[in-house]
């Protein structure tokens, strides 16, 4: 019996620390990003740094500005948002309310197929098809675009955005339709007026999870978009992200100078905007959720 | 969530478990060599070379950047670093710190060519040309003689050592200090690879890199000291008499005068056959 106790009492505890592990986790890296950052402000003040307008990290004096890098990634996800939310949104209206029940299976083994493709494959794909279709489409001098990213990434982010918003599409409850096509309202109407006002808590949580999976995205802008720390004028102009300057030049960042810390600091700034992305989406999740 | 937890607690178990085997094995006649992107084939093909004629010796290469294998040399982490830069004050600072003395090995030449699309009319540049256009200030193929378009201008990213050799050599013109970068415009590549594709696709290109990845899809272009001198092609018996006006040094970094197994290794790449699998891989040889 005593046994018996002790065992439960090591499985809830065990229970216990994995629950709260992701916590810890989330903690610790945001810790660890903030001990190394913020060492760069001792060398480069917060605002030089954030408004700087040029990024070469291995001059002497090294230039540490990252705002083409913040407008940059904004940019790309900019682009990649506008592609993928109305479409990932029509493709869950289509799979969870009008296709046939056969062709919805199919579709929805697509979409999770989709979501398992590395993004270094995609980015692979999209430099040697996308990279010069754009190229000859617009006839400008090089197709290594934000717009190449942005169509990429719209890509990555449409099963994130299929899948979420199918379900809140599906968890609308079946009396509101019934009684909205008992009032005489057509499948459309019903799906206009009245499915879509159900779901959209849910709807916009899936479009910010989406814009969270395109912003933190780096193997597949850094093949696709140039990589040039420009202030980007146009979609159709070479930019640099956030993610991909850390991917490029952690490698060969020398320990404990500063061009290392802004690496750190570019970490933090990512974590604080996805941070709060994450937590706008799941603002509205729980907002959907109370409703019902 | 709780085999997560777990898969977590066996990684860090394995994690510990090759940190504590980094020193142990090295008495089991392991040699561990690390960095330089550019110099990370050439590493393995003297690693098997060597290999075969020490059977008991274990050796493993890996890439990462020469910053990275130089931070793993003085961390202890590795035997060799391969470095296509010379170590910066900074890291010989952080070296002293931590007792380790750099001990340095030029062990090959690697020439950058200038590459550009084959069908661009343009075939020799001087070395100012060259720093112009990568520096923004000349931003047409019209103003060198070739047909009216912009230049979209490749550049290596910023751990490349490629990419500083380049600005120290060519925008700076030696002066490592000096005030020039390239143009913000300059697209950042990720690989020496990814610039013999775009160059390979895109008329309006221009791009460099080691000698090596020079194939039929590119052209190099022939590059001249000043107005006065020969254009000068980058060719293996060029880059070697120094005639070839942008070529640097490869070295490999140790801790202190090489000794026992990593002295015979640091020997295999100073003989003949070393020196000649430097030349299959497109690099030149020192001797």
């Amino acid at each position: 019996m005593r046994l018996r106790r002790v065992k439960e009492f090591i499985i809830e505890k065990l229970i216990f620390l994995s629950g709260i592990a992701s916590i810890v986790f989330v903690v610790l890296i945001f810790i660890f990003l903030l001990r190394e950052g913020v060492l760069l402000f001792k060398e480069v003040g917060l605002f030089s740094f954030l408004k700087g307008k040029f990024w070469y990290p291995v001059s002497d004096p090294p230039k540490l500005g990252i705002l083409p890098l913040i407008l940059g990634s904004l940019l790309v996800t900019a682009g990649a948002v506008v592609i993928a939310v109305p479409l990932g949104i029509s493709a869950a209206f289509y799979i969870a309310e009008i296709a046939p029940r056969r062709l919805r299976d199919a579709l929805k083994s697509c979409v999770e197929v989709l979501a398992a493709i590395p993004s270094v494959v995609l980015g692979f794909i999209g430099m040697i098809t996308l990279v010069p279709f754009i190229k000859s489409l617009f006839g400008i001098p090089t197709g290594l675009t934000a717009l190449s990213g942005s169509i990429m990434l719209a890509f990555m982010a449409l099963p994130t955005i299929i899948s979420i918003s199918e379900d809140a599409i599906n968890a609308v409850p079946r009396e509101y339709k019934e009684g909205a096509i008992a009032l005489g309202a057509t499948h459309w109407q019903t799906l206009y007026r009245v499915v879509i006002h159900g779901a959209l808590p849910g709807i916009i949580a899936a479009a910010m999870l989406g814009i969270g999976r395109v912003f933190g995205e780096t193997m597949a802008v850094m093949m696709m978009t140039g990589n040039a720390a420009v202030i980007p004028k146009s979609l159709l102009r070479p930019v640099r992200t956030l993610t991909a300057t850390i991917a490029a030049e952690m490698g060969e960042a020398v320990r404990g100078s500063s061009h290392y810390y802004a690496l750190f600091a570019i970490g933090l700034v990512l974590f604080l905007i996805s941070f709060a992305i994450n937590f706008t989406a799941d603002a509205f999740l729980r907002r959907g959720k109370q409703r019902q | 969530m709780k085999t997560c937890v777990s898969g977590l607690g066996v990684a860090l178990v394995f994690l510990c478990a090759f940190a504590l085997a980094g020193p142990a094995a090295e008495q089991s006649k392991s040699l561990q060599i690390k960095g330089s992107d550019t110099m990370v084939n050439l590493g393995q093909a003297w690693a098997e070379a060597f290999n075969k004629r020490h059977p008991q010796a274990n050796i493993a290469v890996t890439g990462g950047g020469s910053g990275t294998g130089i931070t793993a040399l003085i961390n202890g982490s590795c035997d060799i670093a391969e470095s296509s830069r010379a170590v910066e004050d900074k890291e010989i600072k952080q070296a002293e710190a931590k007792g380790v003395k750099l001990n340095r090995e030029t062990v090959a030449m690697d020439g950058i060519a200038i590459v550009v699309h084959p069908k661009n009319p343009i075939k020799n540049l001087t070395m100012d040309q060259l720093r112009e256009i990568y520096l923004g200030n000349i931003e047409n193929w019209k103003t060198l003689g070739g047909a009216s378009k912009p230049i979209v201008l490749l550049s290596r990213e910023f751990n490349s050592g490629t990419h500083i050799f380049f600005k120290e050599h060519v925008l700076r013109r030696g002066n490592a200090k000096g005030p020039e970068e390239f143009s913000p415009s300059a697209l950042l590549m990720p690989s020496s690879q990814a610039i013999a594709e775009e160059v390979a696709n895109n008329e309006n290109a221009i791009g460099y890199y080691g000698m090596g990845y020079i194939s039929l899809k590119q052209k190099a272009i022939a590059v001249a000291k000043d107005a006065k001198s020969p254009f000068i092609e980058p060719t293996q018996e060029n880059v070697k008499s120094n005639a070839y006006p942008i070529s640097r040094p490869l070295y490999l970094y140790t801790n202190g005068k090489p000794q026992g197994l990593l002295k015979e290794f640091v020997d295999f790449v100073y003989s003949k056959d070393g020196q000649d699998i430097v030349r299959k891989l497109d690099f030149v040889p020192i001797k």
